[in-house]
């Protein structure tokens, strides 16, 4: 090895001008494939993040994924029963407390109960959709982080008056509401109450803050009509990348249908899926692209040092050793240029990261990126592999050299 | 070892191609310790063929060539690499030597390549070599700091570098000038004999071919009777 990384260290120094091309080359497409990675998964994540912060891990409501079968159709299997009602079940979920017990003893997870109503909000005229949730702020902080996101007001502000409500921020602007006004609210079964602005909350994700409010249970449940409605479990998992599974056990035992953050993010998650892939693959071009140079360079000086193989193989180097000094060359460069890519991808994410960009929705914001070490090593063996593949050729091809078809040319 | 040092048996060697043309045509001849032998002709007859082919460097067609007696017919190419590195020593009409390298790193070279000594061993050795040859003063310098004959003598030290049992030097003096040409083929003829090494020679030069042990004069591929001067 000595032998071959010597002469491999002389040709490349011997070719600086060359080399340092090759080195840019592998750097470029390293640094650019990093500060890719780096800012397509750190938005990736922020958005993840937001959400998931944002949002319960998992929502179990009062609906089940089949309608429960009917006791008519248990009897008569074997009869076709048609135009059959339903009984008019009560809503919610049934003994509420006892599930939230059943559930807090097993599942590492933190359980809000909460009311879910649609509703309608009235204010200057104009008429606006919304959903409400009906929550004890004591435990809401258990599940969500909407304590920390209020902009006006405090999430106990609910408490210290009555009919109570906070709203989004983008809802509080469609309705032109500030902290300390009053606005009417409907349900959908006709109920009517006329409610006080104590607070606003801005989360980040458009989709709550453009048509949440948050009341007590109480006043969602006088909304809803009915006393002691509970039709919403929502949990925090300790680890919300297993509310998929913890969803999937909750449903299995209430019988509830359970949704997690994934399951309701599903068609995003993927599109996050597709949007790796496509990046994958342009991070993999953009080195392929870098390993052609290291293959003009490998391959120009083995052309160049064809008389110097012929002469090595004729002193008695083996093939494989002549191989070994064009593969060691590309390496080097290899090594050299992922060094000086990690740096150069290092610098132009911070410098992506310093970035600041105001949205009308919300405080100025820096484009999220992160620093992953997984993003690194796959740049640099991706880097280091085509190097190795661009000199593979030149490499075999020279140390195939016929050192008497050279001599002999040569003389 | 009582055997010749290098024999070759009914060698043949033919170039394929649309028309074959024939290198070396049924040669036999065995080179023994201690001998040097030079080898002679027309340009064109061969001699540069035979010496390629008595050095491993090409394979014969047909026939076989034995080395200390062991047959390099179908000898894998990294077999014969290790052959050649081992028992020979090239010296060739140009001094091919790396251009990149001191002319101490060139003799080192063939040692490094088959690490029989330790590093220090190997730079010592090949600072006698080139002490020997006059060279010591051009240790550390490269090849174009040289002149053509030092360069040669270089060379020659690092056709040594191994120890070689046989030295095979192809017009060494076909590029030097007069001055250079004696003092060069003076110092191969120095070297026949150490230790029991053989030297053969290609030269088209009578005068130089004279100075040797034994002559082996080759026209159209075959050995041919030695032409009265």
């Amino acid at each position: 090895m000595g032998l071959a990384l010597d002469i491999a260290v002389t040709h490349i120094r011997s070719r600086l001008r060359q080399t340092l091309v090759g080195v840019l080359g592998v750097a470029t497409g390293v640094g650019f494939s990093v500060m890719m990675a780096g800012l397509m998964e750190g938005s990736q994540r922020d958005f993840i993040s937001q959400l998931v912060d944002s949002l319960p891990h998992i929502t179990v409501s009062d609906e089940r994924r089949t309608p429960p079968v009917q006791p008519a159709a248990e009897v008569y299997a074997d009869v076709e029963i048609s135009n059959l009602s339903t009984v008019d079940r009560r809503r919610g979920i049934k003994n509420p407390l006892a599930v939230i017990s059943e559930i807090e003893g097993w599942a590492p997870a933190r359980i809000a109960p909460s009311v879910r109503a649609n509703i309608l909000l009235r204010q200057a005229g104009r008429d606006v959709g919304a959903v409400m949730l009906g929550i004890d702020p004591r435990r809401e902080i258990l599940v969500s982080n909407v304590a920390s996101k209020m902009v006006e007001g405090q999430l106990d502000n609910l408490l210290k008056a009555s009919n109570a409500v906070i709203l989004g921020a983008r809802l509080a602007e469609r309705l032109g509401v500030r902290v300390g006004n009053t606005i009417t609210i409907s349900s959908s079964g006709g109920k009517a109450m006329t409610a006080t602005a104590v607070g606003i909350f801005r989360t980040g994700v458009a989709q709550i803050d453009d048509s949440q409010l948050y009341a007590l249970t109480r006043t969602a449940q006088i909304l809803a009509g009915q006393t002691g409605l509970i039709n919403e479990l929502r949990l925090k998992a300790d680890n919300a990348l297993e509310a998929r599974e913890l969803a999937t056990r909750i449903e299995a035992e209430t019988g509830y249908k359970a949704v997690s953050w994934q399951e309701a993010h599903e068609d995003l998650l993927n599109a996050f899926n597709i949007r790796n892939f496509i990046m994958y693959t342009v991070v993999g071009a953009i080195l392929l692209v870098a390993s052609f140079g290291t293959y003009n360079i490998i391959s120009t000086i083995t052309h160049e040092k064809t008389r110097d193989i012929a002469i090595m193989k004729s002193l008695g180097l083996r093939a494989a050793v002549v191989r070994r000094i064009f593969v060691i060359e590309a390496l080097i460069i290899g090594f050299i240029g992922m060094g000086a890519g990690f740096l150069f991808g290092f610098l132009m994410t911070q410098a992506l990261g310093s970035l600041e960009f105001r949205s009308p929705y919300g405080d100025a914001t820096h484009l999220p990126v992160i620093y992953a070490p997984l993003h690194y090593a796959l740049a640099g063996s991706i880097a280091l592999g085509a190097s190795f593949i661009a000199a593979w050729l030149p490499a075999r091809k020279a140390a195939s050299v016929n050192p008497v078809d050279i001599i002999r040319g040569a003389s | 070892m009582s055997g010749p040092l290098i024999e070759a048996r009914n060698i043949t060697r033919v170039l394929p191609g649309e028309v074959e043309t024939t290198l070396i045509n049924g040669i036999d001849l065995a080179i023994n310790a201690g001998e040097f032998v030079a080898i002679t002709g027309p340009s064109g007859s061969g001699k540069s063929s035979l010496m390629y082919l008595l050095g491993l460097l090409d394979s014969p067609t047909s026939g076989d060539i034995l080395v200390e007696g062991r047959s390099t017919a179908g000898m894998p190419e990294d077999e014969r690499a290790k052959l050649r590195l081992e028992t020979l020593g090239f010296v060739f009409q140009f001094h091919f030597l790396l251009a990149e390298f001191s002319a101490l790193d060139n003799v080192m070279l063939p040692m490094r390549a088959l690490e029989k000594r330790t590093p220090a061993e190997m730079e010592a050795h090949a600072m006698d070599l080139l002490t020997r040859l006059g060279l010591k003063e051009h240790a550390h310098k490269r090849p174009d700091q040289m002149s053509g004959g030092q360069r040669q003598r270089v060379a020659i030290a690092r056709a040594l570098a191994n120890d070689p049992k046989v030295i095979l030097a192809d017009e060494p003096t076909g590029n030097l000038d007069t001055a250079s040409t004696d003092q060069v083929f003076g110092i191969i003829r120095t070297l026949v004999g150490e230790g029991g090494r053989s030297v053969i020679v290609v030269t088209h030069d009578p005068h130089l071919a004279a100075r040797a042990s034994r002559r082996l004069h080759v026209v159209d591929g075959k050995l041919a009777p030695i032409p009265t001067e």
